[in-house]
């Protein structure tokens, strides 16, 4: 079995009198694609929140490679290697699709004083192309961000969070309001850079058939607890799913 | 092709102006020039902190103060112009580094009415402090600088030191604003909890835009001090950080010429005005007023959207043209 990456123990989150997630534990190995599915409101972006120091979590650890960052700064953590996209588009409008991507992977080169005498494109530009080529997006390289389509600014975000060459990455309703044809160039591409690059993929999903077509294995959760985990076929027969799917 | 040289055409001319307009000017124009020139300088900074890194500040006024106060205390002592000048940029860029920690807890109206304290608390120690800043009376006495053994005395003479700093100011700020930081501060400004999740050290970056922007400011004071050959706290109320933020909103913030502009409204307007008497300040503030409503974004915000639309026009253009090829695609 492949080595395990990302260990996620016992995550309670409290906002008040309500628990968003009750004690969610699971880890994530190298190379795999692991789905976190469940009904709205569920708590999979208060989950993600937590493990990615947006939100400090009230209990529970997140350990990564074997040292705790539970609560570490979300820069801190992207520098560690672990990615993420959010669930609502985070590109930067104003700016070229080359410059977002370079802006994505600036940070992770030399000090804030060598780039600040650094070369303009802190060195990226071969990364950038290497990357735009890789979604397909050359025609717009130079393209404002904010003038893409909803589905091109969907790539360019994913695109954003592996311009680092991060160890794991972890999206958030990558599918959501992409419509189909490039729904499915958005999976081909997820994937390829799963076989070819050996990236590891947390995806939080709520379109079932992208999920059970991308992902090795499923997390599912429901009222803040996981009530399911294994091979997108051992979850769609899990009765416990089904339930919490389709209402009590 | 042809915008380009439009462009660089139109620059030489206003370079040329700036060089040559001020020899035909008495001594009061040379003087409202070289008032133009520093304004520049600090409403630059101010865009920086606000414009770029979207830090709000109401405390500019206050960097041109502690500026204008730290030459002015130092050359009355016999330190020269340079040291001096070399010590005011040093501190208000360590003071506006420590102005920078609230606004990594307070954003918007909350960091405003923070830096806002911040002012008036600078202008009480200019005005009370009598040991070191001779209170209302003021420091006089001491001279402009003379460099390489040429001397800047005159009004023409002086006003051609500050044109040389404003150049050096402007070539920097276009420098740091294109460099990786640049991109930071848009990240900061625009989104920066993305940011954050892109490896950004937002909190550095908040403080770092601070400190440049406040520095800018005291590169200001060092050269109004010299300018006016007297200090004294009347200049730095609230009145002037308010004066450099509207200069800053009405160039159009976070864009690169929006203080040369802003500080030409905010300096040159009124006295053009002046022939109205009575009259002027109404009038300025009308103007003010109708620009800020018509154009929020400020004078280069309306020219980037001209020019927005025209390329959107063109583009919806060349993609109906393309769109034949892109279907068989």
């Amino acid at each position: 079995m492949a080595r395990t990456l990302l260990e996620v123990q016992g995550i309670v989150k409290k906002f008040g009198g309500i628990t968003a997630v009750d004690g969610v534990s699971f880890d994530v190995r190298e190379g795999e694609i692991l789905g976190i599915i469940g009904p709205n409101g569920c708590g999979k972006s208060t989950l993600f929140n937590c493990i990615l120091g947006q939100l400090p979590p009230t209990e529970g650890k997140v350990v990564l490679d074997g040292n705790d960052v539970t609560g570490l700064r979300p820069s801190e953590l992207n520098r560690r290697g672990v990615s993420r996209t959010f669930q609502l588009l985070q590109v930067f409008p104003q700016l070229s699709v080359r410059e977002n991507l370079i802006l994505a992977g600036q940070e992770h080169k030399g000090t804030m004083v060598s780039r600040l005498f650094g070369p303009r494109d802190a060195g990226l530009t071969p990364d950038a192309e290497q990357m735009i080529e890789f979604f397909r997006l050359g025609h717009l390289a130079d393209e404002k961000a904010g003038g893409l389509s909803y589905g091109q600014q969907k790539l360019l975000d994913a695109a954003m969070a592996f311009m680092a060459g991060p160890r794991m990455v972890l999206l958030d309703e990558p599918a959501g309001g992409v419509n189909l044809t490039m729904l499915g160039h958005l999976e081909e591409r997820l994937r390829a850079m799963n076989t070819e690059r050996g990236a590891t993929f947390v995806v939080i999903e709520h379109n079932m058939d992208f999920v059970m077509r991308l992902c090795t294995r499923v997390v599912v959760l429901a009222e803040g607890k996981k009530i399911a985990e294994g091979t997108p076929a051992e979850v769609r027969a899990n009765p416990q799913v089904i339930d919490a799917y389709l209402g009590h | 092709m042809s915008r380009s040289l439009l462009l660089k055409g139109f620059g030489l001319l206003i370079v040329a102006g700036l060089i040559f307009i001020p020899l035909t000017l008495n001594r009061y124009g040379i003087y409202i020039m070289s008032l133009w020139a520093i304004m520049t300088i600090a409403a630059m900074g101010l865009n920086l902190t606000l414009g770029y890194a979207g830090q709000v500040s109401l405390a500019q006024g206050a960097f041109v103060g502690l500026g204008a106060y730290t030459v002015a205390i130092m050359m009355s002592a016999g330190f020269g112009f340079w040291l001096p000048l070399v010590l005011a940029i040093a501190i208000t860029f360590v003071v506006g580094w420590l102005l920078g920690y609230p606004a990594l807890r307070v954003q918007h109206h909350y960091l405003a009415f923070v830096t806002l304290a911040f002012s008036t608390l600078v202008f009480l120690v200019f005005r009370n402090e009598e040991w070191l800043t001779k209170g209302i009376y003021g420091i006089m006495g001491f001279k402009r600088p003379t460099a390489f053994g040429v001397s800047f005395q005159k009004p023409i003479e002086f006003y051609y030191f500050t044109l040389a700093a404003l150049a050096l100011a402007s070539a920097f700020v276009a420098w740091l604003v294109r460099s990786p930081w640049g991109r930071a501060f848009l990240a900061l400004r625009e989104n920066p909890i993305r940011a954050l999740s892109l490896g950004v050290d937002t909190r550095r970056y908040t403080l770092m835009a601070f400190a440049i922007g406040s520095a800018m400011g005291g590169f200001a004071g060092a050269l109004y001090a010299p300018l006016v050959e007297f200090v004294d706290p009347t200049p730095f109320t609230l009145a002037l950080s308010l004066n450099l933020l509207m200069m800053v909103i009405v160039g159009g913030s976070g864009f690169f010429f929006g203080p040369f502009l802003g500080a030409a409204i905010g300096v040159l307007l009124p006295e053009w005005l002046r022939f109205a008497h009575g009259w002027y300040l109404i009038i300025y503030a009308l103007f003010v007023m109708i620009l800020l409503i018509k154009t929020p974004t400020g004078i280069l915000g309306i020219i980037e959207n001209m020019i927005a639309a025209r390329k959107t026009r063109a583009a919806s253009a060349a993609r109906a043209a393309a769109s034949a090829t892109l279907d068989k695609a």
